[in-house]
């Protein structure tokens, strides 16, 4: 069977490419949704944490080591980077939420939408002051030399995205379905009234929610800076499609999410392949798929539909 | 100086239109739309293809710019209606990156990232106007900013306007209320666009020339920025808005101290009047107060019971 004319071995490898980009879209689509679980919101700054991220990493990475020498410290200091730009990350994070979310807890809708689009705003022109616009060269801590299986090759760092990907998402799973915390956050998410009178800090359930969440972006960040390198604009993009992935898995929805950013990254690697889209035009398909999703089926794949009511 | 006072009271009026038409549909219907750079730059491309391929008058191709701009308000119009706050926000985001892109890539219409350049002057009353002749351009384009005011006040003191806040303030409740919510809803993305879409049109013919770079989302969220500082509903705070933004924005450019004075500072800015303004005064420097009923309502119980 030949399904669009592609040869087997190149559809395995667009699949593979896809998975790659798919995975990061999921990391830094959970943030929105647990945020959007919770408060009901968008926080349009967590492209920005993500950005913040890859470049806390990348700082910490290049102060530790030069990464071209090799070696097994290179590799230490690429984990002790990926877990400083976690916990900075994390930080920024809660900040941003004591600072410019909180206090609109209970305005109208539109308020928190607009003071997020001028963190998002803050975030990205200070780190175009602080770091300079150029874009910044990430090295890989290893060999990223290409590895054939057959007629598929992988290479390394698509190995570590796929799979640190996988531990995260997964643990993250079971730290919402299984721990008391986790039980507590989906509580707060359901009903905060009723949740603060079971005894839970409303506050601290929010605060670790944004701390959880900007800390995947994080992770994202460090991984794909070694692919694009890093630049105070990455997260604008990155951040609208994996809010789109957020909202094709049903937004809210953390299983949703990691199925959404998986869909979107492969549908942008097999529409370039399959539809011929040029490359310039590569990011309409996410927002294409965003309409024909809003429009079929606006509480995304995973949730069923449900009326507002008075 | 006074030429540099010209410029930029000629670019105030320009965002004003812009930014009262978007005020009808951020401020008055309560839809957070965030591609009016989009429909300015539709506008603007509109009326530069057509006026550099066929030589048409100016004052044919400026509705038509509206015309095609208010369509395109029509398309992302029809189907965000289903779409709440957030989701709108984002689809809009999204229209605007699309036209940004459709632009750069369709070299063959729009000359791709280059833009037009050459837009032939404008021609009143057998005068040519080009760039250099401020101060008929300044009247012709206050001009508009009046009109625009003048129209968006008819709107939003009518039986639409009303039936527009109302579904700012709930749309369910509204929709109980016997309004047709969704073609209310279309209808003030079409009047903001169309709006937009003359603001692109007048831009184009002063400067003679466009580039896709203007109309990126800083552009809208400049838009954004005037009517949440003026006040958000409110058609002086629009107008007053875009006479602080403009200023902020441009004085540094014109006075040839941009370099001195990164860009990205007045983007900062931007960004703290949002944040600023949301959490200390929503409704804006000379916004209205919401009358808050359940207050008052309580206070008449009280003295009751006195």
């Amino acid at each position: 069977m030949n399904l669009f004319n592609i040869p087997a071995n190149e559809l395995l490898q667009h699949i593979l490419n896809g998975l790659t980009l798919g995975a990061i879209y999921s990391l830094i689509a959970l943030g929105y949704t647990m945020v959007y679980g919770i408060l009901k919101f968008i926080n349009f700054a967590h492209g920005e944490i993500f950005m913040l991220g890859a470049y806390s990493g990348y700082y910490l990475y290049y102060y530790l080591c030069t990464p071209d020498q090799g070696g097994s410290w290179v590799m230490i200091s690429f984990i002790l980077s990926v877990l400083f730009a976690m916990i900075l990350s994390a930080v920024i994070g809660m900040l941003i939420e004591r600072i410019a979310y909180r206090p609109l807890r209970r305005a109208p809708r539109l308020a928190p939408l607009l003071s997020a689009i001028g963190v998002s705003i803050i975030l990205m022109n200070l780190a175009a002051l602080a770091f300079g616009t150029e874009p910044k060269n990430f090295s890989y801590p290893f060999d990223n030399s290409v590895i054939n299986m057959g007629t598929t090759s992988i290479t390394p760092n698509q190995i570590m995205i796929l799979a640190v990907g996988l531990i995260m998402m997964a643990g993250l799973k079971l730290f919402v379905d299984r721990t008391k915390l986790g039980k507590a956050m989906r509580a707060t998410s359901q009903n905060q009234n009723v949740a603060s009178l079971m005894g839970i800090n409303v506050n601290v359930i929010i605060s670790l929610t944004f701390a959880i969440g900007s800390a995947l972006a994080a992770v994202a960040g460090v991984l794909i800076a070694m692919e694009y390198k890093v630049y105070p604009s990455m997260g604008q993009m990155a951040g609208l499609k994996a809010f789109i992935a957020a909202v094709v898995g049903g937004i809210g929805n953390i299983s949703g999410a990691m199925i959404g950013g998986i869909l979107l990254g492969l549908l942008e690697t097999f529409g370039v392949v399959i539809l011929g889209i040029p490359q310039g035009m590569k990011d309409t398909i996410a927002f294409s798929v965003l309409i024909i999703i809003l429009l079929v089926k606006p509480s995304g794949i995973l949730i069923r539909n449900i009326r507002e009511k008075v | 100086m006074t030429d540099f006072l010209m410029v930029l009271f000629i670019y105030i009026g320009i965002y004003s239109i812009a930014s009262l038409g978007l005020n009808l549909i951020v401020g008055y219907t309560g839809l957070l739309s965030l591609c009016q750079a989009a429909f300015v730059a539709i506008g603007a491309y509109t009326t530069a293809i057509i006026m550099t391929s066929t030589g048409l008058s100016f004052w044919w191709v400026l509705p038509v710019a509206g015309i095609t701009a208010s369509l395109s308000g029509l398309l992302i119009g029809i189907p965000t209606l289903r779409l709440k706050g957030d989701y709108l926000a984002i689809a809009t985001l999204g229209f605007g990156e699309i036209v940004k892109n459709l632009i750069i890539n369709w070299d063959s219409v729009t000359k791709g990232p280059m833009g037009i350049n050459g837009i032939p002057a404008v021609n009143l009353f057998g005068i040519k106007l080009t760039i250099l002749d401020k101060l008929p351009w300044m009247l012709i384009i206050w001009g508009f900013v009046f009109i625009t005011y003048y129209l968006v006040r008819r709107i939003v003191r009518s039986r639409i306007g009303r039936a527009l806040e109302a579904i700012r303030e709930d749309e369910i409740a509204a929709s109980s209320m016997g309004i047709n919510t969704a073609k209310y809803k279309i209808g003030a993305f079409i009047t903001g666009s169309f709006f937009a879409g003359i603001a692109g049109g007048l831009y184009a013919a002063y400067t003679q020339a466009v580039a896709p770079n203007t109309f990126d989302f800083m552009m809208s969220v400049m838009i954004l920025c005037m009517i949440v500082l003026g006040g958000l509903g409110r058609n002086i705070a629009a107008v007053a808005g875009a006479v602080i933004i403009v200023l902020a924005e441009f004085t540094p450019r014109l006075l040839g101290i941009s370099n001195i004075i990164p860009p990205q500072l007045n983007q900062i800015l931007f960004g703290l009047i949002l944040v600023m303004m949301m959490i200390y005064r929503p409704q804006g420097l000379i916004g209205r107060k919401k009358i808050n009923y359940a207050a008052i309502v309580k206070k008449e119980i009280l003295n009751l019971e006195k």
